[in-house]
């Protein structure tokens, strides 16, 4: 762990450096490969004629930014579910809150015949508070509360849910079964950057009130009742918590499809590297969630070329140990 | 509560049947039986049950093709799926002491969906379509011992199982959606519908190979089932009565493996039977595993028929597949038993 302010600052510019870098190469690496200094100059001073400059201002660039954004805004949505559920088990997909999205999307799709982005979207941040709402509503109950293994399991129940109905839903529709495999499968290539461009106004101002959210949750995190000791007004902390989820976990679903598992492992690193601070956490999380993601999909684009792994696929393969890793370490047991 | 206690075997065997047994039993029966009759009656074509009668007695045999080839073994695999998913529930609930777990729930399911999958995309063109069953239930199998292995520290934790069991099944997950994207656009149909859950298309060699899968489990079951009684109460109980728990432990969970791969390979991921039919038949009957095995049974079978029943006539001519509305069904359910166990 980091300890004195000084090394923190450090790391931190030492992470912004690490995911400059594997954002460079994500342009750099591909079926064509470029090298850095090419790269360099296609950000630089662009020339249309040159075929690398266009390849990458084409299409790698889109994708760079894809992963980028949505990586802070996976690891983000992980932190502050985890903080609202009080569970070091919980991120967004494990509450059912991708599978809520991704369904409302298919049935927009097939049936509302909705077609425009923003469409998606708000198909999206409702799927996902619906569903994000119920898991919360369910895990909540009880003497106990919210423990791990009831959140956990009220997520799975309606995930698989979601999951059979959106199935349902394409079975009678073949035609739009390789449409919208990809938001279930979850991907950064050959996405619209309209796409992203109509969630980022949200995205951006939930970013914003992350920021003001690291104090609060601090003392959130010290329990419901000392938080109201303390002056907080509880039920007004949860409320921004799940919205900041929302937001921050139905926009990237509706970009880049059900993408799990940043969610989870990031925050754990974050606080590895830096202990309980959230004002800490948060920027560490931020970046973290970032570069994990831009080097899932370099490693996605490079392991089976000239084909490619979906990048949801991949954060599963990494997260799914992680998660057994937590749960053999009895995590859930505090 | 009256009941009669038979006992095999210098006790090795017993099963207790009270009046209130055999009367669910005889009810559960006479549900099934009606619609399973229905289910050979309805569909595009429909015969009416006198006819249906007919036909199956041999009086007339103008419905053979309709009625014996298309309906009746779907009917029957019905049966058969829901009454392994049931069972297979009943054990992994007595096993794990905790009325929420299912196959599908700590991943059995998605294994044995991997192992379709995979044998779906790589085996199609090269091997016979009738070895994908022991794909699906060496998948099964792989996951099931895989989740137990990694969750052995010193015996098995109930909560453990389910998490880990969750951990590994988004994995397995992960590679059958892999596999779905790699292939082409007819195989990931094919796989799409198979993993949704559908008995659409059922063969008499379907029915009678799935028989054949299915006598493997029961002699198991009905020669160490009383001690899943005492497993319920707890692992020092067991111990103190002379009961082998961690050998008895492994034994079940690979009965519950075997039962619930089977269904899958048969019927694609058909989900949450296995998590409700037990709790319809604890309500009803007395808490003895053969004899509650037996209801649960029926139950299961019950709910997947009427699944399918529904699955194929609402939306005629389309077939959805029956997976669609034992969740629609079971998911809520789940939440519902999720609420009345909030204290636990």
């Amino acid at each position: 762990m980091l300890h004195s302010p000084l090394v923190k600052w450090i790391g931190l510019i030492g992470l912004f450096l690490a995911v400059a870098l594997l954002f460079l190469t994500s342009l750099a690496v591909g079926q064509t490969a470029i090298p850095l200094s090419e790269t360099w100059e296609a950000l630089t001073q662009y020339d249309p004629d040159n075929t690398n400059h266009l390849i990458i201002g084409t299409s790698r660039l889109s994708r760079a930014v894809i992963s980028l954004v949505i990586g802070i805004n996976l690891a983000l949505a992980g932190v502050f579910v985890q903080a609202l559920t009080r569970n070091p088990l919980a991120a967004p997909d494990l509450l059912g809150i991708n599978a809520g999205a991704i369904f409302f999307i298919v049935f927009a799709i097939t049936w509302l015949e909705v077609s425009s982005l923003s469409g998606y979207m708000w198909f999206a941040f409702l799927g996902a508070a619906i569903a994000g709402g119920t898991v919360f509503f369910l895990g909540s109950l009880g003497r106990d509360g919210l423990t791990p293994i009831k959140v956990i399991l009220a997520g799975v129940a309606l995930t698989a849910l979601f999951v059979s109905f959106t199935q349902g839903m394409l079975v009678l529709d073949e035609q739009s079964i390789q449409t919208v495999l990809f938001w279930i499968a979850g991907s950064v290539a050959g996405r619209d950057m309209d796409m992203l461009m109509s969630v980022m106004p949200f995205l951006l101002s939930a970013l914003v009130v992350s920021f003001f959210m690291a104090r609060p949750m601090g003392v959130f995190s010290s329990g419901d009742d000392v938080a109201k000791g303390l002056g907080q007004k509880v039920g007004v902390t949860k409320l921004i918590l799940g919205l900041l989820v929302i937001v921050l976990a139905g926009g990237s679903v509706a970009v880049v499809g059900s993408v799990g598992f940043i969610g989870l492992i990031v925050p754990h690193m974050a606080k590895s590297l830096v202990g309980n601070d959230y004002r800490w956490i948060l920027p560490y999380s931020g970046l973290l969630g970032a570069a994990i993601l831009l080097s899932a999909d370099i490693v996605a684009r490079i392991i089976i070329a000239p084909q490619e792994v979906p990048i949801g696929v991949m954060t599963a393969l990494i997260g799914g140990p992680f998660f057994i890793y937590l749960a053999k370490k009895g995590v859930a047991k505090k | 509560m009256k009941y009669w206690t038979l006992r095999l075997f210098n006790d090795r065997i017993s099963i207790q049947v009270s009046m209130r047994w055999l009367l669910t039993v005889a009810g559960w029966l006479a549900v099934v039986g009606g619609v399973f009759l229905l289910s050979l009656s309805a569909g595009s074509n429909w015969i009416p049950l006198s006819e249906v009668f007919k036909q199956l007695t041999g009086q007339i045999d103008q419905h053979t093709f309709v009625v014996e080839t298309l309906r009746l073994p779907r009917a029957l695999l019905a049966l058969l799926v829901g009454a392994a998913l049931g069972v297979a529930g009943l054990i992994l609930q007595s096993l794990v002491r905790n009325p929420l777990a299912s196959p599908d729930i700590i991943g059995i399911t998605s294994g044995a969906s991997l192992g379709a999958v995979t044998f779906i995309s790589f085996g199609a063109g090269v091997i016979s379509m009738q070895y994908l069953p022991l794909a699906a239930i060496l998948g099964g199998l792989l996951a099931a011992l895989l989740i137990y292995l990694i969750s052995w520290n010193k015996g098995v934790t109930p909560i453990r199982l389910v998490l880990i069991g969750v951990g590994l099944s988004a994995i397995m997950k992960a590679c059958v959606t892999f596999m779905l994207v790699m292939s082409e656009t007819a195989t990931t149909t094919k796989s799409y519908i198979w993993l949704t859950g559908s008995i659409y298309g059922a063969s008499w060699s379907d029915v009678t190979s799935m028989i054949w899968w299915l006598l493997i489990p029961i002699p198991f079951l009905i020669v160490f089932g009383r001690g899943l009684n005492v497993t319920e109460i707890g692992e020092d109980f067991s111990v103190s009565v002379g009961i082998r728990v961690q050998l008895q432990q492994f034994i079940f969970l690979m009965c519950s493996v075997m039962l619930a791969g089977t269904a899958a390979a048969f019927a694609g991921g058909i989900e949450f039977v296995g998590l409700m039919a037990p709790h319809i038949a604890r309500r009803m009957v007395h808490r003895s595993f053969p004899g509650l095995a037996v209801v649960t049974a029926l139950v299961g079978a019950f709910l997947v028929i009427i699944a399918d029943l529904v699955a194929r006539t609402l939306f005629l001519p389309l077939d959805i597949p029956a997976g669609v509305f034992t969740a629609a069904i079971g998911a809520p359910f789940f939440l519902y038993l999720l609420f009345r166990y909030r204290n636990q």
